[in-house]
């Protein structure tokens, strides 16, 4: 992998340190309270390299990513700021992109976005102008080729040098097509790639192998996804009704054995036994840690899987 | 002469004139009449009015081996059917874009126009689009071997 | 009606190269009263096909046949002898539906598009067609005059006409009507202007395509 820094990115710099790298996620409030994003970015601070702000997740009406992204890295964190492609066309995308990296944004993370009718707006009109895909190719050749999809020229020195960034999942179906459609991830631009919440450890280690076999992993950053398990309760509503996600039984039966209030922190320590195996993964470079509406449980994490201290870069 | 030449003289185009009954038809009757000389290569095919022609009629009769093919209707603002000959002269134009789009040669089609009185026009009209096609050569779905052996055609 | 018009031959060319076998499938449809993929256009095509094919010197088979409908499986299934290896290329002249039924009816033969489907639309004369409809599932137009601003707006707007509006044509082409000023109009000939000053609140996009691919069931008509 070339160590030739393509951005200003310090979740770059980890992982080009040969560092496992940690990213966590911000879920930006549903009004304009600045404070609820500075007091989410306090449990991340220090534990993270770099934290996800989502896009209106979920398609429910949040603070912008952009704005939230802004106010977090003011609290000392670095941003990954989100964008899907839902809501805006070539037009508005392109222009967010350039903001972004004017305002000071290294690192932008490119997703379909969940369709409308899941969120608090089913009756809005979506736009999916782009795909993921073609947006990681728009923003590569922003970066690279320094210029526009229209073909318009970006001066070398103006150029948004973001860190580009994408999602796979091994998970979903067609079940051998999905390590195909990383790849195309890969050759539209992509520098790294977080994945959905992982507990089909034995797919994804079958992903993860062919993945490297193709050269992926030389090509990007893959890091893995973690979301604890609170309860049996969540272990059972994701099994049954989140698409994309597969939750073998032995995670239920395990959760099981254990006292309700003490299922939290078995949930805790089952991420932590996920996380010592990604850290031996052949092409795994680091762990995503979606602790959504959890994230006073980072610092617990972060420290009982041995994340600590995050390199200083 | 040479060589060329002459095979262009032995190969006989064939061509086929659509011709409106009311005058490019009367018209080449009246040329006959006053015994003009005009190619014997264009074969004419009687329409009731040029707004009859249809671009299939013309691409059939290039299947079927004609080198070139003109609709002949009445002047412009003379038709009897009021503007067959402007919609036959807008499928020509038509025909001509598809023609040079599969590399046919759109010079393989003509349109013209005259009244049934003029079969000097008529007579004029035949030698040149002949002239235009001799030039051309033979279509181009004729083999090489099929130009030169014009007993064949 | 569904409007559609014939692809570039030079496009169409693309999809037939070192095909030997080629079979033009037609539609009684919507295609055949726009002139797009009747038995006459399918003719045209054919022909164009095989002079092209003659010209190069290659043996191509091209034939014709123009189904009853290609939106129906009734009639796709008429299809059915001549598939399974006879030709090497099937060229739909239906709209997108008839080479998406073709090829999820018979798997493994190559088929193609030979037209564009262009919008839900009407003839304004022999020739000319224009965009009416968009499909968006709930109709309104009995609030705008009779007229839609969703098809016929190119900003869809519901409370226009916007500052773009001039001479009654629209800021994206002289070529386009600007609907808003034909509602206005209408409206004011009506003697209406009075009920029409509300603001017309959004619209509800899911029964659009935007609240996902969309399906009719009729419990009455199932079999």
């Amino acid at each position: 992998m070339t160590k030739t820094l393509k951005s200003a990115s310090k979740l770059e710099k980890v992982l080009a340190s040969g560092a496992f790298a940690v990213t966590g996620e911000l879920g930006p409030p549903r009004n304009a309270k600045a404070k609820e994003v500075e007091d989410k970015a306090k449990f991340l601070l220090g534990n993270v390299d770099s934290v996800n702000v989502t896009d209106n997740q979920t398609a429910v009406v949040r603070m912008s990513s952009l704005a939230a992204s802004l106010i977090a890295q003011k609290q000392g964190l670095e941003a990954n700021m989100q964008m899907v492609c839902r809501d805006r066309n070539r037009i508005a995308m392109q222009s967010d992109i350039l903001g972004a990296a004017a305002l000071g944004i290294n690192n932008l993370l490119i997703l379909s976005g969940d369709h409308q009718t899941f969120g608090d707006h089913p009756d809005a009109k979506n736009v999916y102008d782009l795909d993921s895909i073609n947006l990681i190719r728009a923003l590569r050749n922003m970066r690279d080729e320094g210029r526009l999809m229209s073909g318009q020229e970006i001066p070398e020195d103006a150029r948004p040098r973001l860190f580009i960034g994408a999602a796979y999942n091994p998970f979903a179906d067609p079940q051998d097509y999905r390590v195909l459609r990383a790849k195309k991830k890969v050759d539209a631009g992509v520098d790294f790639m977080q994945s959905q919440c992982i507990y089909d450890m034995d797919r994804f280690r079958k992903f993860m192998a062919k993945a490297v076999d193709m050269g992926l992993t030389e090509k990007a950053y893959f890091l893995a996804g973690v979301t604890p398990l609170k309860s049996l309760g969540m272990a059972r509503y994701m099994k049954n009704n989140v698409p994309g996600i597969t939750m073998p039984d032995s995670y239920i039966e395990r959760l099981k054995g254990v006292p309700k209030e003490r299922q939290a922190s078995e949930g805790i320590r089952m991420a932590c036994e996920q996380i010592d195996e990604f850290k031996e993964t052949k092409g795994v470079s680091g762990v995503h840690l979606m602790l959504v509406e959890w994230e006073h449980m980072v610092p617990t994490i972060v420290k009982e899987a041995s994340l600590l201290p995050r390199p200083q870069v | 002469m040479t060589p060329d030449a002459a095979l262009k003289i032995e190969w006989e185009p064939k061509i086929i004139a659509f011709c409106c009954q009311y005058c490019a038809y009367s018209a080449a009757d009246m040329a006959g009449s006053m015994r003009l000389q005009y190619p014997t290569d264009v074969e004419i095919v009687l329409i009731p009015c040029t707004g009859r022609f249809d671009v299939i009629l013309a691409l059939k009769a290039f299947e079927n081996g004609a080198d070139g093919v003109y609709v002949a209707g009445c002047l412009e603002g003379n038709c009897h059917f009021l503007d067959g000959n402007i919609r036959a002269r807008k499928r020509v134009g038509m025909l001509k874009g598809e023609l040079a789009a599969i590399g046919f040669g759109p010079e393989r089609v003509e349109m013209y126009n005259l009244s049934a009185s003029q079969g000097p026009k008529f007579a004029e009209i035949a030698r040149e689009f002949t002239e235009r096609i001799a030039g051309l050569g033979p279509s181009p779905i004729k083999r090489p071997a099929d130009a030169g052996n014009p007993g064949e055609s | 009606m569904i409007i559609a018009e014939r692809k570039p031959i030079e496009e169409i060319k693309t999809f037939v190269m070192g095909r030997k076998r080629v079979l033009v499938v037609g539609c009684r449809g919507c295609v055949t009263v726009c002139n797009a993929g009747g038995t006459k256009e399918v003719g045209i095509l054919a022909s164009l096909l095989r002079l092209e094919a003659a010209k190069d010197g290659e043996g191509t088979v091209v034939d014709e046949l123009t189904l009853e409908r290609q939106c129906d499986p009734e009639y796709i299934e008429e299809l059915s002898e001549l598939m399974g290896g006879r030709y090497d290329c099937v060229l739909s002249m239906a709209c997108s539906i008839g080479p998406q039924f073709i090829s999820r009816r018979y798997p493994g033969e190559s088929v193609f598009p030979a037209l564009n489907t262009c919008f839900l639309g009407g003839a304004l004369a022999h020739g000319i067609w224009a965009e009416h409809c968009q499909a968006c599932g709930n109709c309104v137009i009995h609030k705008f005059g009779g007229l839609c601003p969703i098809s016929r707006c190119s900003k869809s707007l519901l409370n226009g006409p916007c500052g773009g509006s001039a001479g009654g044509k629209c800021e994206v082409s002289k070529d386009i009507d600007c609907v808003w000023h034909l509602i206005v109009e209408k409206i004011e000939s009506e003697g209406r202007m009075g009920e029409f000053l509300g603001i017309e609140l959004v619209k509800d996009w899911r029964p659009s395509r935007d609240g996902g691919p969309r399906k009719i069931v009729r419990e009455e008509l199932l079999k």
